[in-house]
């Protein structure tokens, strides 16, 4: 089951090498995103496009806020 | 979305996922550096001066004032332990009764404002209603500095625009 993260575990996790990903769509992407963050639009999240993230680090998903 | 999208991640074989449920909005909010074509304005975090005084609400407006002072400055935020803003004391507040606490004397619940507003909407905004300072804070209330009118239109300036 996905934890919750947030925003000091976000910056921990990142610290020890957590992958950010961003799921908003590459438009909002574009305009801003978490320094680091990947772009990888929920649409989007296909065995494919996860070729992208290594699987022996965390991931840490986000989008706009809660809703 | 992204409860979904850890979700679909985790059935695809990733173990160790986290969805941050407060995202982007929290994180440009409490001033954390973000990337992208709009992320470079300056803001109210950037121009906001971490310096100005604080005191403890116990603490009495005598020696709120004369700290306040002695650092050149004519206001002091009032704040909790963990430096939540709880209340102003302005030059009026300050020349209050000094045996008098800060709680007692201080100017409750001021307006707060994030760090990331863009720093040339605010400097009009503060223009228009005569504002000659704001707080700043992170999401959560802890103070991160304060704004004065003169700091923001100065900053706006530079950007070229001045609202």
């Amino acid at each position: 089951m996905p934890k919750e993260a947030f925003r000091d575990d976000v910056l921990r996790l990142v610290e020890e090498g957590a992958q950010l990903v961003d799921v908003l769509p590459s438009e909002e992407y574009e305009e801003t995103h978490l320094l680091g963050a990947i772009n990888i639009p929920l649409k989007e999240l296909n065995p494919e496009t996860m070729e992208r993230l290594r699987r022996e680090a965390p991931v840490i998903v986000y989008c706009h806020d809660y809703l | 979305m992204s409860p979904r999208a850890a979700w679909r991640l985790e059935g695809m074989g990733f173990t160790e996922v986290y969805d941050y449920p407060p995202g982007k909005a929290d994180w440009s909010a409490s001033g954390l550096p973000m990337e992208g074509t709009q992320a470079n304005g300056p803001t109210i975090g950037d121009a906001a001066r971490r310096d100005v005084p604080t005191c403890s609400p116990a603490e009495t407006v005598g020696a709120a004032r004369e700290r306040t002072w002695k650092a050149g400055w004519d206001r002091c935020v009032v704040v909790s332990k963990e430096r939540v803003v709880l209340g102003l004391l302005r030059e009026k507040e300050l020349d209050a009764d000094p045996e008098a606490t800060a709680e007692e004397a201080m100017r409750n619940g001021p307006a707060t404002f994030r760090p990331d507003e863009p720093v040339e909407k605010m400097a009009k905004r503060m223009r228009e209603r005569g504002a000659s300072a704001i707080l700043v804070t992170t999401p959560e209330g802890k103070l991160m500095g304060l704004l004065s009118r003169e700091n923001a239109q100065r900053l706006a300036a530079k950007t070229g625009n001045l609202g």
